[in-house]
C-alpha cells in the first residue's frame, strides 16, 4: 500500500486567519478515507489545496506521488475531484455535460461516449441521459457529479460532502455507490463531511479536523479504542418502580464512577464490567430488570468529543 | 483550448442573448443601409462617389446614423454582453471548479473563451457587411470595386480589434468581481466612460491648455491637443481609423490648416497609404487588447477556484 495523499505540514493562511494549520494528512491507496469536521474547519481548504485549486502557504502535498502546485495536470489527470454544490451545464443535457468534461480529458470521441453510457449506468441516471440538467433534482445532480468523476477512470475520488442537502434514502443512495467504487473498482476515496452516522458506515479510516488542525487520524476502532481507555465501561440501566432508593446502593458497588440520571434509568460510567454485581444486587432488592444494555462510544461520541476538546 | 471554443462558440450561437443582439444589429444595419442608399439614389444631381459602397457604410442622413458610427457606438455592447458573465458565469453555476479540475491548463479556459467570442464578432461583423453589400448592388445596381473589397476587410479587423477590446475588458472583470452584476455593470461604465466622459474632458482639458483660440492656429492646436487626449478612448482610435479606413480622400485628423492643405491634390488616397495612417491606431487597440488580457492572465493563474 502506498499514500495516495500526503501533506506535510500544510499550512494556509488567508490574511490573519488560519485556515488549515499545519496538517499531516496520508491517505493510503484503496481505502475509504473520511474527512471529519464542523463547517468552516479547513476541509475544502485542504481539498483545493490537494487539487492546486488554491496555493498552500507553506508545507509540502504530494498527491499521486505530485506535486499539485507544480504539476497539477498530472494530478487533475488521476484524480476526480466532485465539489460541494457541483454545478452544470443547464441548458446541455447530462450526456452533454459529461461529454465535455470527457473531451477535457482528451478522451477519444467513441471511447467518450461509450463511457458516459457505462457511467451514467452505474449511477442509475442512464433513463435521464438525454434530459436538460435544469430538469434534474439535486440528488440526481449529485449522481451525475460522480458519473462525471469517474469518467476519467481515476485512480482516486475526491468527494467535498457528497451527501450535503440530500434526503436520508438519497444520501445512502450515494454512499453505497461509494462503497460499491471503492469495493470493484479498487478506487480510493477521499470524502469530506460532518454529518457522522452517515460516513460510519462507509469508511475505514477517518481523520478529524477543527479550526484548521488535524486532531486525530486514524482507523474507527483505533478512535473507538482511544476513548475506551478512559471510559472502559458504560451502561444504561432501566428498572421498574422507584430507582431513587436504589442510587445509592449502586453508589456502594465498586467500579461504578458516576451516576448519570437520563429520562429512563441511570446511566452508569464505570472502571470495570459491574453487570454482575448489579444484577445480583437487583435480585437481592427484588426489582425488575427493564434493560442493562452497553452504551460503546459511537463515532458521534468520539466526534463531538475532540470537538469540545478543540 | 479548441475544445473549450467549439462549446463556447455553440453556447454563444445557441443563445438567446445572441439571437437579440444579431435582430438588433441586422434590423439596424438594414435600417441604415437603406437609408443610405435610398440618399445615394435621389441625388441625381451631384456626380456619383467614387467609392459608393464606401459611402454606403459612412453616409448618414439627418434621423439615421450611418453603420459606421452605429457600428462604432453598439460594438462595444456586443463585446461587453458576450464577455461579462464568461468567468463569472462559471463561479456562479458552480460549473468552474468543475472545469478546472479537469487537465487542462487554466489559460486554456481563457483562451477558449476569448477567442470563441471573438470568432463570434467576426461572424456577426462579416454578415452585417454581406448584407449591406447585398443591399447595395440591388439598390444601385452594380458590385463594389476591389478596392473598396479591401477597405471592408481592415474595417472588419479595425471591429473585430476593437469590440475585442471591450470583450477582453468584461472577461476581465467578469474575474475581478464574482457577481455577473457588477461585472456587467463596471463594463458598462467604462464603455459610457469612454464614449461620453472621454469626449468632454478632453474639450475641458484642450480649453485649459490653450485658453485662446482667436487665431486659426490656436483653434488647430487646441483641436490638436483634444485629438490626443481623446485617443485613450478606444472608440476614438476605432472612430478615427474608421473615418480614414472608408474615406480614401481623407489624409488628416483633425482639423488642417488651409496652409497645410495647400498643394494636396484632391486625390484618393492608395490603401496602404490609409493604411499608414491608421496603423498606430490599430497598434493600439491591439495593445489595449494584450494589455487587458495580460491582467487577466495574472489574476487568473494564481487564483483561488472555490465555488
Amino acid at each position: 500500500m502506498s499514500a495516495v495523499v500526503a501533506t506535510q505540514n500544510l499550512t494556509k493562511r488567508y490574511h490573519e486567519v488560519l485556515a488549515v494549520n499545519a496538517l499531516n494528512l496520508t491517505v493510503e491507496e484503496g481505502e475509504v478515507f473520511g474527512f471529519l469536521g464542523p463547517n468552516g474547519a479547513g476541509k475544502t481548504t485542504t481539498i483545493l489545496m490537494l487539487l492546486g485549486l488554491t496555493e498552500p502557504t507553506s508545507g509540502k502535498v504530494s498527491v499521486c506521488g505530485f506535486s499539485p502546485t507544480s504539476e497539477p495536470l498530472e494530478v487533475k489527470r488521476r484524480v476526480g475531484y466532485l465539489p460541494e454544490n457541483p454545478g452544470f451545464y443547464e441548458d446541455l443535457s447530462a450526456k452533454e455535460n459529461l461529454l465535455y468534461m470527457a473531451r477535457l480529458n482528451r478522451i477519444p470521441e467513441d471511447e467518450a461516449r461509450r463511457r458516459t453510457t457505462d457511467v451514467l449506468d452505474q449511477v442509475g441516471l442512464s433513463e435521464d441521459g438525454r434530459r436538460l440538467v435544469r430538469e434534474y433534482s439535486r440528488g440526481m445532480k449529485q449522481r451525475l457529479g460522480i458519473a462525471e468523476v469517474l469518467i476519467k477512470n481515476p485512480v482516486a475520488i475526491i468527494l467535498d460532502e457528497p451527501t450535503l442537502g440530500i434526503d436520508p434514502d438519497g444520501a445512502i443512495r450515494i454512499l453505497e455507490m461509494i462503497k460499491i467504487l471503492n469495493r470493484e473498482r479498487g478506487l480510493t476515496v477521499m470524502l469530506s463531511s460532518h454529518q457522522l452516522q452517515q460516513v460510519q458506515q462507509i469508511c475505514s479510516r477517518v481523520g478529524i479536523i477543527v479550526k484548521g488542525r488535524l486532531i486525530v487520524q486514524g482507523h474507527m476502532d483505533e478512535l473507538g479504542r482511544a476513548i475506551l481507555k478512559e471510559r472502559q465501561w458504560n451502561f444504561l440501566l432501566e428498572v421498574g418502580g422507584s430507582a431513587n432508593a436504589l442510587e445509592n446502593d449502586l453508589r456502594s458497588i465498586h467500579g461504578i464512577d458516576e451516576l448519570e440520571k437520563r429520562d429512563h434509568g441511570v446511566f452508569l460510567r464505570c472502571t470495570r464490567d459491574v453487570r454482575p454485581d448489579v444484577l445480583s444486587l437487583l435480585a437481592h432488592k427484588n426489582l425488575p430488570l427493564l434493560q442493562l444494555r452497553s452504551e460503546d462510544p459511537t463515532l458521534e461520541e468520539i466526534y463531538l468529543k475532540y470537538f469540545r476538546e478543540a | 483550448m479548441g475544445i473549450v471554443f467549439w462549446k463556447e462558440l455553440a453556447d454563444h450561437f445557441s443563445s438567446r442573448r445572441f439571437m437579440i443582439l444579431l435582430a438588433l444589429i441586422v434590423l439596424i444595419g438594414l435600417w441604415a443601409t437603406y437609408a443610405a442608399g435610398q440618399a445615394i439614389r435621389q441625388d441625381t444631381e451631384g456626380s456619383p462617389a467614387q467609392y459608393v459602397f464606401l459611402f454606403l457604410l459612412t453616409s448618414g442622413t439627418a434621423t439615421v446614423f450611418s453603420l459606421a458610427t452605429f457600428l462604432g457606438f453598439f460594438g462595444p455592447l456586443v463585446g461587453i454582453t458576450l464577455g461579462f458573465d464568461s468567468i463569472s458565469g462559471e463561479y456562479a453555476r458552480g460549473t468552474l471548479s468543475r472545469v478546472l479540475s479537469q487537465p487542462i491548463y487554466r489559460d486554456s479556459l481563457l483562451n477558449g473563451k476569448f477567442f470563441a467570442g471573438l470568432a463570434t464578432v467576426a461572424i456577426l461583423w462579416a454578415s452585417i457587411l454581406l448584407l449591406v453589400i447585398g443591399l447595395g448592388i440591388t439598390m444601385l445596381g452594380f458590385p463594389p470595386n476591389a478596392e473598396e473589397l479591401w477597405r471592408m476587410l481592415f474595417f472588419t479587423l479595425v471591429g473585430v480589434f476593437y469590440v475585442g477590446f471591450w470583450l477582453a475588458l468584461a472577461m476581465l472583470f467578469s474575474l475581478l468581481f464574482q457577481r455577473t452584476v457588477t461585472a456587467a455593470l463596471a463594463s458598462m461604465a467604462v464603455w459610457l466612460f469612454m464614449t461620453l466622459f472621454v469626449i468632454i474632458i478632453s474639450q475641458g482639458v484642450a480649453s485649459v491648455i490653450v485658453p485662446d483660440a482667436s487665431t486659426p492656429e490656436q483653434l488647430a492646436h487646441r483641436a490638436d491637443v483634444e485629438n490626443v487626449i481623446s485617443r485613450i478612448s478606444p472608440s476614438t482610435l476605432f472612430s478615427e481609423s474608421v473615418s480614414i479606413l472608408l474615406n480614401p480622400a481623407a489624409r488628416v485628423f483633425g482639423i488642417a490648416l488651409r496652409s497645410q492643405a495647400e498643394g494636396i491634390l484632391p486625390t484618393p488616397l492608395a490603401l496602404h497609404q490609409s493604411l499608414n495612417l491608421v496603423w498606430p491606431h490599430i497598434t493600439t487597440l491591439f495593445a489595449l487588447v494584450a494589455v487587458c488580457f495580460g491582467i487577466s492572465y495574472i489574476i487568473f493563474m494564481r487564483a483561488e477556484i472555490r465555488a
